[in-house]
């Protein structure tokens, strides 16, 4: 084993990396949570995202059009729980579950062309100056534009939440949705809003893993980081800042495993690989212990009856 | 405009209809689905629901329904005690994977020893391990209030690494020239679930579930507890009023769930499937989830929908060969099944009414 060969610096740059993907599914799934709707569909709509992405990007060239039509096809694939929990009224948890069934069947049918095959790739941002910055400058500042993108987003979420009007009435909604009704919000209209907003970050975050971190397309290539993404919001008590807490801290053990990994470290590769799924468990436990935060209509269907 | 208003209780009728009208949906769909594959639609639904049961070689494919079912029909059984509690065990998948690897470990433990009770061991280490690993989320939920959906689900994947490791370390064959895989199970006549009737594909695993069938009804309906099952899942608070403790269901729904998903394991690694070995574990634990909500969630409907659903898989692999239709394509088609089976739920729970001009105006 040479811990040496470990370049901390490399590591927390490529931390950012790691954490792109579950960060940008996570802030989707919070927006989604904090309207009252619990959706599992996450994976799903994921390597959905994944899929369309890497396929529209190989057959355009263009990544930027792939990371458009991820975020559409997992908005699309979303439409359909909303479909079935907001019209239908059916069992969140159930029609989560099957949004990401479908979702992995669906992707494998649509990449079955694609095995293999190379996509074009993301340029590195290269902000002058800054990147320039011993240390903090391949940290912070030399990465592709999604990375960047991903906390825009998170920032926006953020201030839409906590200072705008429409943030106010989608917690509202999420908070006691017959009180936002008796307000007369659209509380469906809202939480459908919410829900394709959901799906088309975890589409982003899924055309990430396929187009820049890995990047190629093989089936249920996700691995999890949809419920990652799900354990992140109950870990980041439905907080936007928490989140990026949390994806910082999934990315790093999901680094740093595979970190030991290359250097040979004497822990055999399975046990490496099960951390980030265990640390996900124990993080868990330790916030269930002090749990606020949730929204209180959070899972209940609505059904405006008069 | 249509208009919909809740039913007092669900539809008895409908409750019934909605199944075979969720499979009818997915057949036409499904079959639309492939003719934009460029399959020709009726040939394929043909290849999938009506060959494997009487086509040409349907005497080769009529003891797969059994050896398929049978896991589902085991898994869904267990499942379907908590989703009617509101206990969602999502991960089935890695208790089916536990079972596996402590039935096959048990058994492994005793070679090349040949002994009548080797097979019962197996058995009973089967069950332990499921339930040990569905005990997790379980023992998690009780003492710190944690989300048992996304431990379990994290636990399939914890392992999945650990199939992996056994393959590939504590259970490889050490004469399998490196291979990686345990002993195949099947050439050690103590430890193997073989067939019982020849031609019928019935084993121990199909007995088990029949078995789990009758008492899953006789608890469900018989029972104090299943009578606590069901009234913790239809009303919470009246639950808690007439003393039920969340506690103990929790862990008997999770634990029983975990131990019938070990099982399946163990049967399949003894029987169906012979070794452990890294891709040994193919969904069941995760279809178990559809058969589950496509039975209703009663054990004769679950009983039904696991044929159903093993018949997905049959055929599939026929149309597979035959047609080249992908294998995605059968996973999207039991996917669509669960979505078609949610929607049409809604005829179960409300009334669809013509909204008359007069009463839009009050409402």
């Amino acid at each position: 084993m040479d811990l040496s060969s470990i370049n901390p610096i490399l590591l927390l740059a490529s931390l950012m990396v790691a954490a792109t993907p579950i960060l940008l599914a996570a802030i989707g799934e919070l927006v989604v949570e904090r309207a009252g709707v619990l959706n599992l569909g996450v994976e799903g709509m994921m390597i959905t995202g994944a899929i369309c992405g890497f396929a529209i990007a190989v057959e355009t060239g263009s990544p930027v059009l792939g990371f458009i039509a991820a975020a559409v096809g997992g908005a699309v694939l979303s439409l359909l729980f909303a479909l079935l929990t907001q019209f239908a009224l059916a069992n969140q948890v159930a029609s989560g579950l099957a949004l990401t069934l479908f979702g992995l069947g669906l992707s494998a049918l649509l990449g079955q062309g694609y095995v293999g095959v190379k996509p074009p790739s993301t340029p590195q941002l290269d902000i002058p100056l800054l990147s320039d910055i011993p240390v903090l400058g391949p940290i912070l500042f030399n990465h592709d534009p999604m990375v960047y993108v991903a906390l825009g987003i998170l920032a926006a979420t953020w201030a839409v939440l906590k200072y705008s009007r429409m943030g106010l009435v989608l917690r509202a909604v999420g908070e006691n949705h017959e009180a936002a009704h008796a307000l007369g919000y659209k509380v469906v209209r809202i939480r459908v809003l919410a829900i394709m907003f959901g799906g088309a970050c975890a589409g982003l975050g899924g055309a990430y893993v396929s187009l820049i971190r890995v990047p190629q397309w093989t089936e249920g290539m996700t691995a999890g980081a949809g419920w990652i993404a799900l354990a992140l919001v109950v870990f980041a008590s439905w907080k936007p800042w928490r989140v990026l807490m949390g994806a910082y801290l999934f990315g790093g053990v999901t680094v740093l495993q595979l970190n030991l990994q290359a250097a040979g470290i004497a822990i055999p590769v399975e046990y490496l690989s099960m951390s980030p799924y265990i640390i996900t468990i124990v993080v868990l436990v330790i916030m269930s212990t002090h749990r606020s935060g949730a929204p209180a209509s959070l899972g209940k269907n609505f059904h405006a009856s008069g | 405009m249509f208009k919909l208003e809740k039913r007092p209780q669900p539809s008895k009728m409908w409750t019934l209809l909605t199944p075979p009208l969720a499979v009818l949906a997915t057949m036409i769909f499904g079959g639309l689905l492939f003719g934009l594959l460029g399959n020709p639609p009726v040939e394929a639904i043909r290849t999938i629901f009506w060959d494997p049961l009487f086509g040409e070689f349907a005497f080769y494919y009529r003891p797969q329904l059994l050896v398929k079912g049978g896991p589902l029909i085991l898994i869904a059984i267990g499942l379907s005690l908590g989703f009617r509690a509101g206990i969602w065990n999502i991960g089935a998948e890695g208790q089916y994977i536990m079972g596996a690897i402590f039935g096959a470990g048990a058994g492994l433990a005793f070679y090349p020893m040949e002994a009548f009770y080797i097979f019962p061991i197996m058995v009973i280490a089967g069950a332990i391990g499921g339930m040990l690993w569905a005990g997790i989320p379980a023992f998690l939920k009780v003492k710190f209030g944690t989300n048992e959906i996304l431990v379990s689900l994290m636990l399939v994947y914890v392992a999945e690494q650990l199939l992996a490791s056994m393959s590939l370390g504590l259970l490889k064959n050490p004469d399998g020239f490196g291979f990686p895989g345990s002993r195949n199970l099947q050439q050690y006549a103590s430890a193997h679930n073989a067939e019982l009737i020849t031609g019928t594909g019935m084993h121990w695993g199909v007995v088990a579930a029949f078995i789990a069938v009758i008492f899953s009804y006789i608890l469900l309906n018989r029972h104090m507890l299943g009578f606590s099952i069901r009234l913790t899942g239809e009303a919470p608070r009246a639950a808690k009023f007439s003393g039920v403790s969340p506690a103990r269901l929790i862990l008997f729904c999770l634990g029983t769930s975990g131990a019938l998903a070990g099982l399946a394991g163990m049967f399949e690694v003894a029987g169906p499937a012979g070794q452990i070995s890294i891709d040994f574990n193919t969904g069941y634990g995760f279809t178990a989830i559809i058969v589950a909500f496509l039975g209703r969630l009663h054990p004769v409907g679950i009983l039904l929908a696991g044929l159903l659903m093993a018949l997905t898989y049959i055929g599939g692999e026929i149309a597979q060969s035959n047609l080249g239709l992908p294998a995605a394509a059968i996973q999207l088609f039991q996917g669509m099944l669960l979505f078609f089976l949610l929607a049409v739920d809604l005829l179960t729970n409300f009334r669809i009414r013509l909204a008359s001009s007069r009463r839009k105006g009050v409402a």
